[in-house]
């Protein structure tokens, strides 16, 4: 016990400290806006991107619509998908790539494109989240077109434990639905099309009447 | 119990277009709000006495008078990022009658003055932001959108935005920011966001609740509607239980109903044979209630009373057959991976409290760990910009001041089966805050 307390963990370079997560070449100037002319952007991505900016009074508030699209594109937040966004809005890759990493859904390493979110917060925990988010990883093995992770409360408690399989939310699950669900996206089916959210009436009695 | 108002026959088919909305008489509360002035339509809402169902609960008819007159560039922002766990009801309402909230949104802007509004929809909401966007479209096409509507001179846009997972954009400031297209991070209050909001002008933001109540407001008189409900919690609520309970879902009730008949009554309780251990009264930021504190009535002030609050309506009941050292360890982690780091004793605060929750389950505790957990907490609490740090550190010092028991017996337990023998004497030292 008193070994174990005193020992201090440290990591690979000596610091108890875990540091960044990629280094930085500090020689190299930092990446300016890209040049239209030497920046390819796919015409339907700059026609989202420039649509999305015209909302707004400023054109800046297209950050994070931006970044939807050009991951919907490529997959995930590539430096090709930030450079192409920033092309566009006439902002820094480094602007862009500040503001992808703030949000969980925006994905800053390459992932599959098939998204399972499965919740493990407090409802679905008290439900058995947790498990399910074991066995829908275990069902889908290490398919690499497959983007299983758990992820903070998806606001769909009525269904705990829930899962939402690129945006469909599906529940109540239980550990034996996770082979079906795997099955029926990796075959191009509807989800579990019993237990999707989009089907489900109000639980509250009052409201189901027609009177 | 009164009619449902905003659940009033919520799964007819197709509510979600413009045609059966407007057969059910919908916009026609927005066609008499217009002909009324801007002030007539303030004082329905200040009459009403409808509080925000985001969480703060602050008065809705206050806060848009406190926006200044004139003619500048006013901004009407729709909270719908709704990511306190826990919670759920916008994205019901949102995605089964979305018209009734954009009715409320052009008669909350008339009142306000605001001529750009936008919605800022949380981005795991897809389908539901599908059926906004659609709905947008229609209401462009019928007119109650755009410029002068309805022969008003009242001119208005609105948008939708789609987040991208932040918990921490629920925070207004932190919204605001989100929607400028920066990282969420939280302002500096004051100015507050009805003289400095979005773009540095006057904003309001309200809940997407609270915005699609407006209609029902107008169509009763805000007079019929302060009836609603008890003193200080006008109208009905829309509720979400979820947890250990027979049937979670979404509820509309008249606020101050017995928690018991909630909970019990509504939701079936928990599964036979369990009983309910402690319960959230409002998301799972809100400080535990224990069983004892069900035959309170749900509102606002009761909530308070007991120590507790109605935040945002949200119902999580935990029965025994959960340890509260889990519970806690879930939500703990949960707000240190949501703290947006701007603030020190939220971004430490919240990563110390796992850690030594962390320890805690792998009985390598102490209970002297247990006070320093709690001082942990009182050195979050009202030192941040924001509430986030707070929403961990109410529920966090609530559970450990409630079940102390309950944890103590979980470090020995934990201890004995490591065969770590007996708790070494503590070591006094001087802990801020801790109690004797």
């Amino acid at each position: 016990m008193a070994e174990q307390s005193s020992a201090v963990a440290r990591y690979g370079h000596g610091s108890r400290i875990p540091g960044w997560d990629d280094s930085v070449d500090l020689s190299k100037d930092p990446a300016v806006v890209p040049d239209p002319a030497t920046t390819p952007v796919p015409d339907e991505l700059r026609a989202q991107i420039e649509a999305a900016m015209a909302k707004y009074p400023n054109f800046r508030s297209a950050a994070i619509p931006a970044l939807h699209a050009a991951q919907d594109l490529h997959g995930w937040c590539s430096p090709t998908a930030i450079e192409q966004a920033a092309c566009v809005m006439r902002l820094t890759p480094g602007y862009l790539t500040a503001v992808a990493t703030f949000y969980d859904m925006f994905e800053t390493k390459p992932v599959g494109r098939q998204r399972v979110y499965v919740c493990t917060n407090i409802s679905c925990s008290l439900r058995g989240g947790k498990e399910m988010l074991e066995a829908v990883k275990a069902a889908a093995g290490d398919d690499p077109d497959l983007n299983v992770r758990g992820f903070e409360c998806l606001g769909a408690c009525d269904i705990a434990p829930m899962a939402s399989v690129n945006g469909e939310f599906v529940g109540p699950l239980e550990p034996a639905d996770a082979e079906q669900l795997i099955a029926d996206l990796k075959e191009g089916r509807e989800v579990l099309p019993d237990k999707q959210l989009s089907r489900r009436a109000c639980a509250d009695p009052g409201a189901r009447s027609d009177g | 119990m009164a009619d449902k108002l905003l659940f009033d026959r919520i799964d007819e088919p197709g509510l979600d277009t413009i045609e059966v909305y407007k057969r059910r008489g919908g916009y026609q509360q927005l066609e008499r709000a217009l002909r009324m002035t801007p002030e007539e339509v303030l004082q329905n809402l200040l009459d009403s006495g409808l509080r925000g169902r985001g969480g703060a609960g602050f008065a809705m008819g206050k806060k848009v008078s406190f926006l200044p007159r004139g003619g500048m560039d006013k901004y009407l922002v729709c909270n719908a990022d709704e990511s306190e766990p826990g919670t759920f009801k916008d994205r019901e309402l949102m995605q089964k009658s979305p018209h009734m909230l954009i009715e409320g949104m052009v008669i909350a802007a008339y009142a306000a003055g605001a001529n750009r509004s936008f919605i800022y929809i949380r981005g795991e909401y897809e389908l539901q932001a599908m059926k906004l966007e659609a709905a947008l479209i229609e209401a462009r096409e019928a007119g109650y959108l755009g410029e002068d509507i309805l022969g008003s001179g009242h001119s208005q846009t609105l948008y939708l935005h789609r987040g991208a997972g932040a918990y921490i954009c629920g925070e207004e400031t932190g919204l605001l920011d989100s929607l400028e297209g920066k990282r969420g991070n939280p302002r500096l209050k004051p100015p507050f966001p009805a003289n400095q909001g979005l773009y540095q002008g006057p904003t309001l933001i309200n809940n997407v609740e609270t915005l699609a109540t407006v209609p029902h407001i107008i169509r009763m008189s805000g007079t019929e509607y302060a009836k609603l409900g008890v003193e200080n919690s006008a109208g009905t609520k829309l509720i979400s239980i979820s947890g250990n309970v027979q049937r979670p879902g979404n509820y509309e009730i008249e606020l101050g109903m017995k928690a018991r008949d909630i909970i019990y009554g509504l939701a079936g309780g928990p599964e036979p044979g369990r009983e309910i251990k402690f319960w959230f009264p409002g998301g799972s930021s809100s400080p535990v209630l224990k069983p004892e504190d069900l035959d309170r009535g749900y509102d606002f002030d009761s909530m308070a009373r007991a120590g507790s609050m109605l935040g945002s309506g949200a119902i999580i009941v935990v029965d025994d057959s959960n340890s509260v050292v889990d519970v806690a360890l879930t939500l703990a982690k949960f707000y240190r991976h949501e703290s947006c780091g701007k603030c020190t004793p939220c971004r430490e605060g919240t990563n110390w409290t796992v850690k030594m929750l962390e320890r805690i389950h792998a009985g390598d505790a102490t209970p002297m760990d247990l006070d320093i957990i709690a001082s942990v907490q009182d050195q979050i609490m009202g030192n941040c910009l924001c509430v986030l740090g707070d929403a961990m550190a109410m529920p966090l010092s609530s559970m450990v001041a409630k079940f102390r028991d309950e944890f103590e017996q979980y470090i020995e337990d934990k201890r004995a089966a490591a065969g770590l023998g007996e708790i070494p004497e503590p070591t006094p030292i001087e802990i801020a805050g801790a109690a004797a």
